[in-house]
């Protein structure tokens, strides 16, 4: 492949002067795909937004959006292709093998290299889960493309290319990354970071039947058991409408309680800064920011939170973000749409207090 | 057991200011560290080190002054340590920067011994991509065993190795065959001191220095920016907020300065507020 490719101009010529000039074989490559996640029988919410997304880049480009599922239960397959078709996608490639019962990267790559080879998309986009970020690079490097990872917003360029934007050093700058002399244009993108679409209930689409005739005493790695995580106390900040986080500046284990007290009034999830990982106030699923979890609730409450860089990229898609600081010159209140002066300490209880009076005033008056 | 950790210079992001005006990254002085990720590679390859013998040969593809991060891995007890630096790599993307790694490595595994283990740590806190491990891998043809939280079975006879591995909504439990590439997980692990022995012999250490030639790369036009499939056209800085923080007034005993944040809420969205009352009509 490597002979197909003009070299981009010498030292100092910068990429913005690459010649783009698609070599003639990658001509061919034509329609959006996107990487189903199922794991345990479950689709990842990822890949409706992604499938959401796909569906706009298609039409702008004129062509089919098309989505990958595996797995080794038909039925189940079957099933999840109507859901693709109801988010978007004209086509289905169902690969369906005992051999894909649990996910592993040798047997998913050769799946899905395989058929991009065959059906030749022009973009292709995963999740940028631990499932997808472990499948798109292998399959990026099989396939010698460009990937831009946890991409943040995608676009076709007036040329057609597939325009990815995404946070350079620690989200502090944007850049947008282009694949210009190599198919498929492959990208990833974070849970959350684009909105679920509408689903379209009876909307149906072609299936694409695909043996990936899988031997399983090829394969050198094998899944030993699955321990699912305790469904109790089990985090969904991603998709809370409404979090409420605190950090340091509450000075206690004790003290952060109050914020615990607070999100529970509301029915919002608590979440909190890193340092209150390491010090084990909070676990690390409620680790909010560009380490953790990246949420866009309606509203965001951040209490005693200096609003670092790191944590900022991480809850940049909040519609409204509401600070509690005692130092008016913490970095918090630059991207804050709302804040207090205030100290977290006494506030949380008055907060508390002030939403349950209200709310409960609200249901007798109803 | 030979392994190899490859680790990376990264700025020290904590102490990364962005300009408050200009909104660009204030990148002058600010100190460089390990990767923090790579830091949980290193301690658990250490520790198999200590356990069944062997030999940990830190690598590192950067600049020549990323030789600092080497020496620092060499106090924390690391054998070896291997430099991979050339103008020709300035600019790679991922797909390069795999390639590169991976010649270094088989031109490690030819001197010094094929390593049983690839670490990388789950992803750099710079590039943040977490590609460069599995391009490794698939470039090298070993299995990958990604987002590890603990290596539960180590079997060298049998050269078997079982890992548990972070997936969504639970840890898968694997068991792969030798040669293998880990990417560990973080707070998997506590990187140990430095011990001032280690210090001294690192101070002194030679590190290995390999340019791409030496490496046995003939083909340039896959590293760096050539080599690159990406192509970053536009730097920018986000958006800024135009509008600035609306302040709530910190008057009065805390009952009245939070209802009046809370109106000041409401203000801005009656959604939320909508969504709040609606939520509490259905608890009770
Ligand atoms: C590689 C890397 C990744 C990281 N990833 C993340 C991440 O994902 N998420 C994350 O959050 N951080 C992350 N960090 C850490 C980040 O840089 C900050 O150190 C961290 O967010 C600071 O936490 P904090 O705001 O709780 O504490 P501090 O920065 O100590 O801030 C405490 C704040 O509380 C205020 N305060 C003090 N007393 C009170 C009071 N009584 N009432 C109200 N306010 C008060 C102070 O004015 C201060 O602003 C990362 C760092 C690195 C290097």
């Amino acid at each position: 492949m490597a002979e197909d490719k003009k070299p981009a101009t010498p030292q100092g010529g910068g990429r913005a002067n690459t010649r783009k000039e698609l070599p003639e074989h990658f001509k061919a490559y034509k329609h959006v795909w996107v990487a189903v996640e199922i794991e345990h029988g479950q689709i990842h919410s990822v890949s409706f937004e992604l499938l959401g997304e796909g569906r706009k880049l298609a039409d702008k480009r004129g062509v089919e959006l098309a989505a990958v599922v595996m797995g080794d239960d038909r039925a189940r397959l079957e099933e999840a292709a109507k859901e693709c078709f109801e988010f978007g996608a004209d086509c289905v490639y169902l690969a369906c093998d005992p051999a894909l019962v649990h996910y592993r990267n040798e047997t998913a790559t050769n799946v899905l290299t395989d058929l991009v080879n065959t059906y030749k998309p022009e973009i292709l986009l995963l999740g940028a889960t631990n499932l997808g970020r472990d499948l798109a690079g292998s399959v990026a490097t099989t396939l010698k493309t460009g990937l831009t990872a946890d991409s943040t917003e995608l676009e076709i360029d007036e040329e057609g290319s597939l325009a990815a934007t995404r946070p350079t050093f620690g989200g502090s700058l944007l850049c947008t990354i282009f694949t210009l002399n190599f198919r498929p244009q492959m990208a990833t993108v974070r849970p959350r970071v684009m909105p679920m679409p509408e689903r379209d209930p009876g909307r149906t689409g072609r299936i694409v039947e695909f043996d990936p005739q899988i031997v399983e005493d090829d394969i050198v790695t094998k899944v030993l058991d699955f321990i699912a995580d305790r469904d109790s106390d089990k985090a969904n900040l991603p998709y809370a409408d409404i979090v409420v986080a605190g950090g340091l500046g509450l000075g206690s284990e004790e003290n952060f309680q109050l914020v615990k007290r607070l999100a529970e009034v509301m029915g919002a999830e608590y979440g909190g800064s890193r340092p209150l990982v390491q010090k084990g106030w909070i676990t690390a699923d409620r680790q909010i920011g560009q380490t953790g979890k990246t949420i866009r609730p309606k509203l965001y409450i951040a209490a005693g939170i200096s609003g670092a860089i790191q944590h900022r990229v991480g809850v940049e898609g909040a519609d409204m973000i509401v600070a509690i600081n005692t130092d008016p010159k913490a970095p918090i209140f630059e991207f804050a749409h709302l804040g207090i002066v205030a100290d977290a300490v006494t506030l949380l209880p008055a907060l508390t207090q002030a939403f349950s009076a209200r709310l409960r005033i609200n249901r007798l008056a109803s | 057991m030979h392994i190899v950790v490859c680790i990376k210079q990264v700025p020290d992001s904590a102490q990364i200011r962005v300009h408050p005006v200009t909104n660009t990254i204030m990148r002058q002085g600010v100190p460089t560290i390990i990767n923090p990720y790579d830091l949980f590679a290193l301690e658990e390859a250490l520790r198999l080190r200590d356990k069944f013998g062997g030999e940990v040969t830190v690598l590192t593809m950067g600049p020549p002054t990323a030789v600092e991060s080497l020496r620092k891995a060499l106090t924390f007890g690391a054998d070896r340590a291997v430099l991979l630096t050339d103008r020709y790599f300035a600019g790679s993307d991922t797909l390069a920067t795999s390639f590169a790694l991976s010649m270094a490595l088989k031109k490690i595994g030819a001197e010094f011994g094929d390593p049983a283990i690839i670490f990388t740590g789950k992803q750099t806190i710079d590039g943040d991509t977490a590609q460069v491990g599995p391009g490794i891998a698939k470039r090298l043809d070993r299995n990958q065993l990604t987002y590890v939280s603990k290596i539960v079975e180590t079997d060298l006879v049998n050269r078997t190795i079982t890992v548990e591995r972070r997936a969504e909504g639970g840890v898968q439990v694997l068991q792969s065959r030798f040669p293998v590439l880990i990417t560990m997980l973080e707070a998997t692990n506590e990187m140990r001191r430095g011990s001032v022995e280690n210090a001294l012999k690192a101070a002194r250490a030679e590190v290995v220095t390999w340019n791409a030639e030496a490496v046995g790369i003939e083909d340039l036009t896959q590293c760096g920016l050539r080599g690159s499939p990406t192509i970053v056209k536009k730097v920018f800085a986000p958006g800024g907020r135009t509008d600035e923080v609306q302040l709530v007034d910190n008057e009065g005993n805390p009952e009245a300065r939070a209802n009046a944040l809370i109106d000041a809420i409401f203000a801005r969205s009656p959604d939320v507020e909508k969504d709040l009352f609606d939520q509490a009509a259905h608890h009770f």
